[in-house]
């Protein structure tokens, strides 16, 4: 067996676990489920790659992709938030403008990175192979991402965005303006996730508009997936139990590939996978209602 | 200073489910003032509360806190001055996150939160020191997530909370009445123990009369969105709950609205 498949398949879960760790952010410490990474991965893919091309520094272009994906939360936070629109809704209308948006930034569909610099190529200068610099570079970047955001739910503010999530009610009573709250932990979300974006086009070389359908899908099974295997005892945990969900989700879906299916099978894999994982908590409520 | 002035709040404006819940309320609450509240199921209060914390607004009249007009903020505006505890002992505080997580969110009631860490050791031993007051052990539990107190640690938990940032106002809405009658005592001796020491302003609904006299200094009856008895001083002294409870078969027109307002 052809073992480099896995291997990719290792590096796309841990440059793919950067959006995994912003959708936990909204989906399970908001209690948000957000849309709006379907269009704010392939946002930060066409930042960077549109800036890659017009000859700006990788480094720089990877920088400016999560600031266009939190700009992308702030609008679903500000359309919930302010507006009172419902967060899948309000997810929805930012994913299908970012469509239009990402479209512009790409200027075509398709926007290949051949022979352009990428940030994976900094360290290949210094002496490693591209892959292996391409696991140090993702995987360097997920544990710091790891460490701020553990550092960060720990800060007086993370407190009170974790409770946000948990009892709305209580916070606004302890003088919390929740729905800043939201906007802001919306637009940490879609950073991460534009970053995961920008770091994914370069890898793959290219960024597609079509790239970020199916992302939200994705990142909950990646979530799922992490939190069956580690658990979600402790904030440290369960970041690492979620990024270690997103590697595990890459490389059932190589293997799943390996067995014939088609890629365009994954979506309806995926669907299903969530799709059993969020309705088992009825069964186990309707086994306890039953023995009762 | 908390004071009211013709306050009306209506539900569903203008539809056919128009609620008037609050109807021209005027009330003024001197500092250190201990009210209790009573009145039916639907009288208004949980609704008088939630207007003077800010949780709805009012269609007319003035709220005013310490001479500010405070008629126009958003609840969380109102927080640093005000605190609350509601009837649901899981409103008070966030399941999921620990006795000392819930403590230090309470800490900062009001008041700007920042990047530095929640928790530090200083406000662990803070935190102990004033669970110590609850003998209830929880200094022991700092962390353990509050899902897996009882609701009665919940509420007592909740009502410590308050106390971290001096409130200048306390709103207890029926805050023992889903506890089991020894809890709720005990919630009901801390209440008094924290509010009464520390001479907090206090507006306190409660379902049972004997408490409704013989807590605080000012007993209101409410109904139909209006204050229907104000007593105070030697009259609420010389009241009896026979008496209450008969005035307030009065002017509920008759009926009594449930039997537990007869236990004590
Ligand atoms: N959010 C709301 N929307 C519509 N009607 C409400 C709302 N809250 C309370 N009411 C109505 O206002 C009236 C007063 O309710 P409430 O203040 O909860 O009474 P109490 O606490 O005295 O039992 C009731 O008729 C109730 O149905
Ligand atoms: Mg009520």
């Amino acid at each position: 067996m052809n073992l480099t498949v896995f291997e990719g398949a290792f590096i796309q879960g841990l440059i793919y676990g950067l959006m995994v760790l912003g959708v936990f952010l909204t989906f399970r410490i908001l209690d948000f489920p957000d849309l709006t990474v379907d269009g704010s991965i392939t946002l930060g893919a066409a930042v960077a790659a549109s800036l890659i091309i017009t000859g700006i520094d990788p480094v720089v272009a990877t920088l400016l992709a999560p600031l266009a994906g939190a700009l992308a939360g702030l609008v679903t936070g500000v359309l919930h938030a302010k507006f009172a629109i419902p967060p899948l809704l309000a997810g929805i209308l930012s994913m299908i403008g970012l469509y239009s948006i990402n479209l512009r930034v790409l200027g075509r569909p398709n926007l290949p990175l051949l022979r352009q610099p990428t940030i994976y190529e900094y360290l290949a200068g210094a002496g490693f192979t591209l892959r292996s610099s391409e696991f140090i570079l993702s995987a360097a970047v997920a544990l710091i991402l790891i460490l701020l955001l553990y550092y960060f739910l720990n800060t007086e503010t993370g407190q009170a965005l974790r409770a946000t999530g948990d009892n709305e009610i209580m916070m606004r009573s302890l003088g919390v303006n929740t729905g800043r709250m939201k906007i802001m932990g919306l637009a940490l979300s879609n950073g991460m996730v534009a970053l995961s974006g920008a770091m994914i086009a370069q890898y793959q070389g290219f960024a597609d508009v079509s790239m970020g359908i199916g992302t939200i899908v994705a990142g909950l099974a990646s979530v799922i997936v992490g939190e069956v295997l580690l658990g979600r005892s402790r904030i440290m945990v369960w970041l690492f139990a979620v990024l270690l969900g997103s590697i595990l989700y890459r490389l059932i879906i190589a293997l799943v590939l390996k067995l014939g299916f088609q890629p365009t099978d994954l979506k309806l894999f995926t669907a299903a996978i969530v799709t059993i994982a969020l309705i088992s908590p009825f069964f186990k409520d309707y086994l306890k209602k039953v023995k009762a | 200073m908390l004071e009211l002035h013709e306050i009306t709040k209506i539900f569903n404006k203008g539809s056919v489910n128009e609620k008037i819940a609050l109807d021209n309320i005027s009330l003024k609450v001197p500092p250190g003032d201990f009210i209790t509240i009573i009145g039916g199921n639907g009288a208004g209060k949980s609704t008088l509360l939630n207007c003077v914390a800010g949780v709805f607004p009012v269609e007319r009249g003035k709220i005013s806190l310490n001479g500010e007009d405070v008629t126009a903020l958003p609840d969380y505006r109102r927080a640093g001055d005000i605190a609350r505890i509601f009837q649901d002992p899981m409103m008070g505080t966030a399941g999921s996150m620990t006795v000392e997580e819930n403590m230090a969110l309470a800490l900062k009631r009001g008041q700007k939160r920042g990047l530095v860490r929640g928790i530090n050791e200083s406000r662990r031993q803070f935190f102990r020191e004033k669970l110590l007051l609850l003998q209830l052990g929880l200094e022991n539990r700092l962390g353990v997530p509050v899902m897996l107190l009882s609701g009665g640690q919940r509420q007592a938990l909740t009502l410590l909370m308050t106390t971290l940032v001096q409130p200048r106002l306390v709103l207890l809405d029926e805050h023992t009445a889903s506890l089991d009658p020894k809890t709720a005592l005990k919630v009901l001796e801390l209440t008094r123990e924290l509010v009464e020491k520390n001479k907090i302003t206090t507006l306190m609904v409660t379902h049972n009369m004997e408490q409704a006299l013989r807590v605080g200094n000012r007993t209101i009856m409410m109904h139909e969105g209006k204050i229907i008895l104000d007593i105070k001083g030697e009259q609420r002294e010389k009241m009896t709950v026979a008496e209450l409870i008969d005035m307030f078969r009065d002017v509920s027109g008759g009926q009594v609205q449930s039997d537990r307002m007869l236990l004590t």
